[in-house]
C-alpha cells in the first residue's frame, strides 16, 4: 500500500508567532518551526498501517526551504522518502491554492491513502483534507479516531459531537485524523542517523504541473486585509475567603452565565 | 538551563537533542511524582529501549550505537538532570550489558545482546552482599556445577531494578579465595530465585533496590560469561566504566540543583534586592557553578582516555570522587540559598539533596576511590 502523509511545519506554539507587516502572512522566519503536532499522529498512523498491510510511507510538505527540518523529523519516526513541494511561486497561498498545489503532487506521486492532521496549529482552516479529496475525486474521511484496511476497504471511526460515525469507503482515499488516534512514536536515534541517507525528492510548481497563476498571494481568493495583536489578558477576579467565599465564587458564575 | 555541550559531531547533537526531547516529556514531567508515591514508572524504559537510549555504547552489530563514553554519558547527565532514579537504572543497565558485551563469546552475545540492547531486556547488576560491599571479594553467595549448570545459593543485596529487572550479571563463588568468583548472566525469572521487599530508602524511590534470595536455582551452563574464576576482574572492568556514569548521574544532579537555586535567586528578594545580588550569596552560586563545570570536565576527561584506548581506571575513580563530592556540596547548597522553603518537600532542591548522597556510597564508596587513586599513586 503506498500511502503519502501530509506534514506542514508551523511555528513553535511555544514561541511568540507574528504576521509579517509587508504581505500579511506569516513571519515563518521568527519562529522555531516545529511538525505540526496532528501531523505526528497522521505519520504514526500512516507507518502503523504500513507495519500491518506492507507498503511505503512518502512524506509530502509544502512549505519553505526550513520545512526540511520537519521533513527529516518524518523520515526519523520511519517514513520511507519525502517529497518536498517547494517554490517562491507558492508563498502565500490561500487555502484553495495550497490544497491545489498539494494535489497536484499528490497526483504525480501516486497514492492508495493519503493522511493528515484534522487541523494545523497556525492557519487552523481545518480544510485541506476535504480540499484535496474534492480535487482528487476520492472519498473523504475526516477526524478519524480509529482507522482499518481489509483489502480496498476502508473503515473509519469518525468522532462527533455526541460519540463517533463509522464510516466507509473505498481506496484511494483521504483521512484526516485526531490526537485520540494513536500515541505517536519519539524517533529513534538510529531513525534519526537513517534518515539523513532517506531521499528527499524537491519538486516546482513545474515539476508538479502546477499552474502560476493558481497559487501564491496575488492569486489567493482570500485576503488578510488587516490584523492586530490579540488584547492583553485583565487582572482575573481574587475572591478572598471570608467565610462566603463560596456563594461569592457562585455569584460571581453566575453573573457570566456559567450556572 | 540548557547545557551548552561540545560534542564530536552532529550525530551526537542530533542525540543529545533527542535526549532532551524525550527526557522533558517523559521524565521531567513524571519524576516529581513517582518520587514522591514510590511508584516504578511503567513503560517507561521501554520508550527509553525504542529511541535506542539503552545500548548506546555498544557495537553497532549487536544492535547498540557505537556512540564513544564521551556522548554516550552526556546522555546520562542529561537524563538525571531530570530524574536521577531513572538515569541511574539506564547506566545501571549499561553497566549490566558490560560482561557480556566485552566476555562473552561471539554465540551468547548473538543470542541475548539484541534485546538487551534495545532494552527489550533490562538488566540488573549483582555483585554486593549484605556482609560484602565494599569488600566485594568476600562475597559468598555459591554457584556450585552440577549437571547442565550451576545451582545458585545464597543471598545478594542491594539491587537496583531488583524483582523489575529480566536479567542480572550475577558475580558468585565457585571456587575459594578472590580467583573463585564467576559471572553470570542470570535470567530474573529464575525457578527458586526470589526478591526482599524494597529498601525503604532515602532516595531514587520511583526504582526497586532489593535483596535477592537463591535457593539452590539452576542457572544452564552457557549462561556463564567469560572462564571460571574470572568474575572479579570483569566485575571490575565493567565497575571503571560504570562508575563514569555514576560520575555523569551525578554531575547531571547537580546542574538540576544550581539551575533551580539560580532561578529562585534572581526571583527572591530580601533587604530590598534580589538575593543573587547580595554577594554573599552569589558566591556562594558562583562555587557551586565552578563545581559542576568541573565535575563535567573531569567525568568528559576520563571518557576521552578511554574511548582513546588509554588507560583509564585511576581516572573514572577521580571522576566519580570528584563529580559525585560535588553533587553533595552543590545540592546541599541548593537548599541554603532556598532558605526555609528548600528544607520543605515542595521544592525539588530537598529531594536533589537526598539523591545526592547515594552517589558517594554505591559503584564504590569514596573511601574506595580513594583507595584506589593511592594505589595507583604507590605503583
Ligand atoms: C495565520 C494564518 C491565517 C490564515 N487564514 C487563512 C484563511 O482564512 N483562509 C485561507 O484560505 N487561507 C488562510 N491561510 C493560509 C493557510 O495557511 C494555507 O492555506 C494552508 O497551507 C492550509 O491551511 P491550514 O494550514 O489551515 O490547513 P488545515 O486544513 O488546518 O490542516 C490540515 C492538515 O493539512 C495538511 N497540510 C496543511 N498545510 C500543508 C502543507 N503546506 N504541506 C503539507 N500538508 C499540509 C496537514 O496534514 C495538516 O494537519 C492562513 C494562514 C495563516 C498562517
Ligand atoms: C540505593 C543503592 C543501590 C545500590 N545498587 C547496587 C547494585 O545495583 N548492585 C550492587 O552490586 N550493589 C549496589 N549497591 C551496593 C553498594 O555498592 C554498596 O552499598 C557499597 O559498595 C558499600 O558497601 P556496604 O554498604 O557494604 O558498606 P561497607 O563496605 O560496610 O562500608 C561501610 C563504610 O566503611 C568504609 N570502608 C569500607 N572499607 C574501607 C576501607 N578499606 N578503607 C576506608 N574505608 C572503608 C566505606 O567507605 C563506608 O563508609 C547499592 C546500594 C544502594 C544504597
Amino acid at each position: 500500500m503506498n500511502i503519502v502523509v501530509c506534514v506542514k511545519q508551523v511555528p513553535d506554539t511555544a514561541t511568540e508567532r507574528k504576521l509579517r507587516s509587508e504581505d500579511k502572512t506569516l513571519d515563518r522566519d521568527a519562529a522555531d518551526g516545529v511538525v505540526n503536532e496532528l501531523d505526528e499522529y497522521a505519520v504514526e498512523e500512516a507507518l502503523r498501517l504500513k507495519e500491518a498491510h506492507g507498503g511505503e510511507v512518502t512524506v509530502l510538505s509544502m512549505g519553505p526551504a526550513k520545512a526540511t527540518e520537519t521533513i527529516r523529523k518524518a523520515l526519523a519516526m520511519g517514513a520511507d522518502k519525502a517529497v518536498h513541494l517547494h517554490d517562491d511561486a507558492l508563498h502565500g497561498s490561500d487555502a484553495l491554492g495550497t490544497s491545489y498545489a498539494v494535489s497536484q503532487a499528490l497526483k504525480k506521486i501516486g497514492f492508495d491513502l493519503v493522511i493528515l492532521g484534522s487541523e494545523s496549529t497556525d492557519a487552523r482552516t481545518g480544510m485541506l483534507a476535504a480540499m484535496l479529496a474534492e480535487r482528487l475525486g476520492a472519498p473523504q474521511l475526516t477526524l478519524a479516531s480509529k482507522v482499518e484496511i481489509e483489502g480496498t476497504a476502508i473503515r473509519v471511526e469518525r468522532i462527533t459531537d455526541y460519540g463517533y460515525d463509522k464510516v466507509e469507503a473505498s481506496l484511494p482515499a483521504v483521512v484526516s485524523v485526531v490526537e485520540k488516534i494513536n500515541e505517536p512514536r519519539y524517533p529513534s536515534f538510529k531513525g534519526i542517523m537513517a534518515a539523513k541517507k532517506k531521499p528527499v525528492e524537491t519538486l516546482g510548481i513545474a515539476d508538479a504541473d502546477i499552474a502560476a497563476d493558481q497559487v501564491g498571494l496575488a492569486n489567493s481568493w482570500s485576503e488578510v486585509v488587516d490584523f492586530a495583536a490579540a488584547p492583553p489578558r485583565a487582572a482575573g477576579t481574587v475572591i478572598k475567603d471570608e467565610g462566603d467565599g463560596g456563594a461569592r465564587a457562585a455569584e460571581f458564575l453566575a453573573s457570566k452565565k456559567f450556572i | 538551563m540548557t547545557v551548552e555541550r561540545l560534542l564530536p559531531g552532529q550525530d551526537a547533537r542530533d542525540l543529545i537533542e533527542l535526549t532532551r526531547e524525550i527526557a522533558d516529556k517523559e521524565l521531567a514531567r513524571r519524576a516529581d511524582e513517582h518520587e514522591r508515591a514510590e511508584t516504578y514508572p511503567e513503560g517507561l524504559f521501554a520508550t527509553l529501549g525504542s529511541a535506542g537510549l539503552l545500548g548506546l555504547p555498544y557495537p553497532e552489530e549487536y544492535g547498540g550505537s557505537g556512540q564513544p563514553y564521551e556522548v554516550y554519558l552526556q546522555v546520562i547527565e542529561e537524563l538525571a538532570a531530570r530524574w536521577a532514579a531513572v538515569a541511574v537504572a539506564v547506566s545501571v543497565h549499561t553497566l549490566a550489558c558490560f560482561p557480556l558485551a566485552a566476555y562473552g563469546t561471539a554465540e551468547q552475545r548473538e543470542r541475548w545482546l539484541p534485546d538487551m540492547l534495545a532494552g527489550r531486556l533490562i538488566g540488573g547488576y549483582s555483585l554486593s552482599e549484605p556482609q560484602a560491599g565494599s569488600d566485594a571479594a568476600a562475597l559468598a553467595c555459591k554457584a556450585e556445577k552440577t549437571e547442565g549448570g550451576y545451582r545458585i545459593t545464597g543471598t545478594k543485596a542491594w539491587i537496583t531494578h531488583g524483582g523489575r529487572a529480566d536479567f542480572y550479571a550475577l558475580f558468585a563463588r565457585t571456587g575459594p579465595g578472590p580467583r573463585g568468583v564467576s559471572c553470570f548472566l542470570a535470567p530474573g525469572a529464575a525457578e527458586g530465585l526470589t526478591f526482599g521487599r524494597p529498601e525503604e530508602k532515602m532516595g531514587l524511590h520511583a526504582i526497586p533496590t532489593t535483596t535477592a534470595h537463591w535457593d539452590g536455582a539452576l542457572i544452564e551452563a552457557d549462561r556463564l560469561v567469560g572462564a571460571e574464576g574470572q568474575g572479579l576482574s570483569i566485575a571490575f572492568g565493567a565497575l571503571d566504566s560504570g562508575r563514569l556514569g555514576i560520575a555523569a548521574c551525578a554531575t547531571g544532579l547537580a546542574q538540576a540543583a544550581l539551575d533551580e537555586a539560580v532561578a529562585y535567586a534572581k526571583e527572591r528578594e530580601t533587604f530590598g534586592k534580589k538575593i543573587i545580588d547580595h554577594q554573599g550569596l552569589g558566591f556562594l552560586l558562583a562555587d557551586m557553578a565552578a563545581g559542576v563545570d568541573a565535575a563535567r570536565a573531569t567525568y568528559i576527561d576520563a571518557a576521552r582516555r578511554r574511548d582513546a584506548g588509554l588507560p583509564y581506571s585511576r581516572q573514572a575513580s577521580v571522576a566519580k570522587l570528584v563529580a559525585t563530592d560535588t553533587a553533595m556540596r552543590v545540592t546541599t547548597d541548593a537548599v541554603q540559598v532556598f532558605g526555609g522553603y528548600g528544607y520543605t518537600r515542595e521544592f525539588r532542591v530537598e529531594r536533589y539533596m537526598r539523591e545526592a548522597k547515594i552517589m558517594q556510597i554505591f559503584e564504590g564508596t569514596n573511601q574506595i576511590q580513594r583507595l584506589v587513586i593511592s594505589r595507583h599513586l604507590a605503583r
